[in-house]
């Protein structure tokens, strides 16, 4: 059976005079996943969210939440979606389970149901012992950033969108944050935008690149990764000449290069090795690189690329292509 | 409709528990005692046959003034330079809602003020028996007639105030804003009308426009009791068009390029 996506856009675009921050863009969300939306600073995240959730509406294109068209119908929109903005703003004179408990109504919680909503989300944010009655000036940014969730969670909306829940929090807010998109897994459909990378790698299924107002990646990290990133890495440390490294390997056949040379003591350095050939290498490479006259192998493992080295890929790829492309652009 | 209450029940709880309404009660009371205090003691100096409440009301835009600004100025300002406003548009809330329960709470917020008025004449009766034999000091049809007055111009001047407040994101703006249109909203027609009276040079047409915009000569009438049908319409129709220009300039507002810092190093 053919579900309807939760999220679908389409050649969406959005335009501040004559400056595009967001051109053609597209991409599905399926209910229950959660997606990460990256991408650099001015690159487009917020103002694509901002559509989503119908603040703000689009130049042209479309988007559907939950199978409603934004545009047409921005209320029956802001029913289904529950969103965190992008710095979080709260009332500072207010304390958190009144201001939940006003966001509910507007939320249209039934009034039977209002006390049991509010108690819930400020369970799951872990607020309900500690800051129930505390005054939001009062909180820090991490208390601050968790009312801010709980808000979103209000009404128990078919999709939460974050954007940037986790800026300006310490490791373990951070955890605790990640946690609880864990638990959120499932039931809703997430999309968080971050430009911290390590994050969105932890915790989202998906991940949706954009930079420059355009989206230049979609996919797993596992699928990223063999777009971007195809060949084989690996990280050696060596004892001695590392040059005949490569030597070594190309007189057997195999097309190696080596990225980057860290020296880390006296005659000995860590290199990061980029092998073209396919198949499992990693023995064929211990014994090719052992027992050898110039160098001495001290260790090698295989390297997985992380998404920074895919994100930094992705968007330089993509800034290449809009290099090429701006005469027609311009025209 | 829901939305609006819920609004508004926010929003007085807001304005009950900010310094700045405080503030502004508290600089309207004691002006408006002493104005009153100083109309007592002018009329035992020299008799004047108009009465103490007509003459207490007749310096109504001297609070305007101070007060509007002062109750409206962070309504949407405020709301807009933290980003308050854009979280209570993530919910089903329509603008219109947004804005006319920001107009509502300062409007009943003014008129609580003016009604805690009547206490001066109250207090007069009960601290000075003999004084208030005549019945002077409480006489229902200018007290009636000036309420009516102040409750239909005051549409007006909260409005003005909303207004000003959601065409700038500075509090600071909004209340030099609200205070400049006052002043020319109420002092310009005064001038505009002694204009018309000393010259012969406006046409009878303009004459009548400019008695249409007089505030000071509506509460003359309003106080003597002939309440006209004009100056109803007068404030309701500009109230009502300064609020949907409000809701307007909010929208657009909005989608502006520097509220969303993604859009500072934009794609070409």
């Amino acid at each position: 059976m053919e579900t309807t996506p939760s999220i679908r856009v389409k050649d969406l675009t959005r335009q501040y005079g004559a400056l595009t921050a967001i051109h053609k863009v597209n991409f599905t969300v399926n209910p229950g996943e959660v997606v990460g939306f990256l991408g650099p600073n001015g690159a487009g995240k917020s103002t694509t969210m901002r559509i989503l959730s119908g603040i703000m509406s689009a130049t042209s294109g479309s988007a559907w939440v939950g199978g409603i068209c934004v545009a047409q119908n921005p209320h029956e929109v802001k029913r289904k979606i529950g969103y965190m903005p992008e710095n979080n703003p709260l009332p500072d004179d207010m304390r958190v389970v009144e201001y939940l408990r006003f966001r509910s109504r507007l939320k249209e919680v039934p009034g039977h149901k209002l006390r049991a909503t509010v108690q819930e989300a400020m369970e799951i944010c872990d607020l309900a012992r500690t800051a129930r009655r505390k005054i939001i000036g009062t909180l820090s940014k991490g208390f601050r950033q968790r009312v801010g969730i709980a808000d979103a969670l209000l009404g128990d909306p078919e999709i939460i969108i974050m954007d940037e829940p986790t800026i300006g929090l310490d490791p373990h807010q951070i955890q605790g944050i990640r946690k609880l998109i864990d638990n959120l897994r499932g039931k809703h459909t997430v999309i968080i935008s971050s430009h911290i990378l390590p994050e969105i790698e932890r915790s989202c299924d998906r991940v949706i690149i954009i930079n420059r107002g355009r989206i230049v990646a979609a996919g797993t990290s596992t699928e990223l990764r063999e777009e971007f990133l195809p060949s084989n890495r690996f990280s050696l440390i060596v004892e001695g000449n590392e040059t005949a490294v490569a030597t070594c390997l190309a007189s057997r056949g195999i097309d190696a290069a080596i990225l980057e040379s860290t020296p880390i003591a006296e005659n000995r350095s860590e290199l990061n090795l980029r092998v073209e050939n396919e198949g499992n290498l990693g023995p064929q490479l211990i014994q090719l690189l052992s027992n050898q006259r110039e160098f001495i192998l001290h260790s090698l493992a295989p390297r997985e690329p992380n998404l920074e080295e895919i994100f930094l890929a992705a968007t330089k790829r993509s800034w290449e292509e809009t290099i090429e492309t701006k005469p027609k652009i311009s025209a | 409709m829901r939305h609006f209450f819920i609004l508004l029940k926010h929003e007085l709880r807001m304005l009950f528990i900010s310094p700045p309404t405080y503030i502004a009660a508290v600089l309207f009371l004691c002006l408006m005692g002493f104005l009153y205090w100083a109309i007592l003691r002018g009329m035992v100096n020299t008799p004047s046959e108009t009465l103490p409440t007509v003459q207490f009301f007749s310096v109504f835009w001297i609070p305007v003034f101070f007060v509007v600004p002062l109750l409206t100025m962070r309504s949407i300002a405020g709301e807009r330079s933290i980003g308050t406003l854009d979280t209570l548009m993530t919910t089903p809330t329509s603008r219109v809602a947004v804005i006319l329960s920001k107009f509502a709470g300062a409007y009943l917020f003014y008129m609580l003020l003016w009604v805690l008025t009547i206490g001066f004449p109250l207090i007069t009766e009960k601290l000075y028996p003999h004084a208030a034999e005549s019945g002077a000091l409480l006489e229902v049809e200018p007290l009636v007639g000036s309420f009516l007055f102040l409750a239909t111009s005051g549409l007006l001047f909260i409005s003005i105030g909303i207004f000003a407040s959601s065409v700038t994101r500075s509090q600071l703006v909004a209340g030099m804003l609200t205070f400049t249109t006052l002043f020319v909203v109420i002092i310009g027609g005064q001038q505009m009308g002694n204009i018309a009276d000393s010259g012969g040079e406006f046409s009878s047409w303009a004459v009548a426009a400019v008695n249409y915009l007089q505030i000071f000569e509506h509460l003359d009438d309003f106080s003597r009791g002939i309440i006209d049908t004009r100056p109803f319409f007068y404030y309701a129709s500009t109230a009502f068009l300064l609020l949907g220009l409000s809701t307007l300039v909010s929208r657009s507002k909005s989608i502006e390029r520097h509220n969303y810092p993604d859009a500072d190093q934009p794609f070409q």
